[in-house]
């Protein structure tokens, strides 16, 4: 289906995000569940998923809050965990750019891996696109996402306190990081800057403030960009 | 049990922090490029700092104290496999939450 009007836009935008409710409903249940175990009240545990929709960044900043990390080494490693978003901003720009700074911010507020998966790939796929129906569309997509994040994160913390500790949630959360993560494996140099970090990280764990985690993500970073440079111009040479 | 202060300070910095990632480049930058070399870091912020975070609870998890444990680690090994074959998250979950009841029920 073409896209006609700001209308059918925002319709189609609905429709195509839709699937990410799968995702979307047990991600925010779980974490309303484990904020609730952590001993956050309802109150508590909605304002964080209302102020913060991220997901990764959440359960990170639960996680290292739990483990009594200092206060800006939860906030410094959450935000590690969500500098992708700013890579979404930067590749949003160019499609988004001149619309007003009103939608801009209320954008950024609902940009989510699903929301700007879900816009990439109609604004390339469709690139005649007006800025209104772009904008149209985006906020199609974040319409069946953004309010089950809420909805379910309550109705996890709702839940919460009546499940027993034979569930071994603790590993809910090493388990959902590690389905998310899988798919980000596109190419030899995101596993080697994943096996880098996770060896890092086991290697500092003695590192105090919980800084190890900082180091290893560093580690990783590096040693990704690096095996893209090399693995790239083993390709030039090839290709000569 | 979490501070109460740290945690309205950790849910107000990081609302505040996020939106500055998100709208950083949309708001602000427009369109003038970044250079490559940051480019190509912030690729794998993602895909460094989530294993770095997961692995030592993989190997030694709190809930056993530190101890290694059989069912856990394979629960972890079945989500990322099933994650990387299948490219399906939910379906990684899936398998690893099974893995993980099965193994404690087996060892129980």
């Amino acid at each position: 289906m073409a896209i006609t009007t700001t209308k059918s836009a925002f319709r189609k935008g609905i429709a195509d995000a839709a699937p990410f409710v799968l995702v979307i409903v047990p991600f925010s249940t779980l974490f309303g569940i484990l904020a609730t175990e952590a001993g956050l009240n309802v109150f508590e545990t909605l304002a964080f998923s209302v102020v913060v929709i991220a997901g990764a960044a959440q359960f990170t900043a639960l996680q290292l809050m739990q483990e009594n990390a200092p206060t800006a080494i939860v906030l410094a490693s959450a935000l590690a965990v969500n500098l992708r978003m700013a890579m979404y901003s930067a590749s949003l720009t160019p499609y988004i750019g001149a619309a007003p700074l009103w939608q801009r911010a209320l954008a950024a507020y609902v940009t989510v891996d699903q929301s700007y998966v879900c816009a990439m790939a109609q604004y390339e796929k469709e690139p005649d696109m007006t800025i209104r129906e772009r904008m149209s569309y985006f906020f199609g997509c974040v319409t069946p996402i953004i309010p089950l994040w809420y909805l379910f994160t309550l109705v996890g913390a709702l839940l919460g306190t009546q499940i027993p500790q034979s569930w071994a949630l603790d590993f809910a959360l090493p388990i959902t990081f590690l389905a998310m993560i899988a798919p980000m494996f596109r190419t030899p140099a995101h596993v080697v800057a994943a096996l880098v970090a996770s060896v890092t990280a086991l290697a500092a764990a003695g590192v105090p403030y919980s800084l190890g985690l900082i180091l290893a993500g560093l580690a990783g970073m590096i040693a990704g960009a690096q095996t893209e440079l090399w693995s790239e111009r083993r390709a030039q040479r090839a290709a000569l | 049990m979490i501070d109460k202060t740290t945690l309205w300070i950790v849910i107000i910095g990081l609302g505040i922090g996020s939106f500055g990632l998100r709208f950083v480049f949309t708001g602000l930058v427009g369109d003038r490029e970044m250079p490559a070399w940051l480019l190509r870091h912030l690729r794998y912020t993602a895909v460094a700092i989530l294993p770095a975070l997961v692995a030592p609870q993989v190997l030694a998890p709190a809930a056993t104290g530190g101890e290694f444990d059989p069912a856990r680690f394979t629960a972890a090994i079945v989500a990322l496999a099933v994650g990387v074959i299948t490219k399906n998250v939910l379906l990684a979950i899936i398998s690893g939450a099974a893995t993980l009841y099965g193994l404690l029920w087996l060892l129980g």
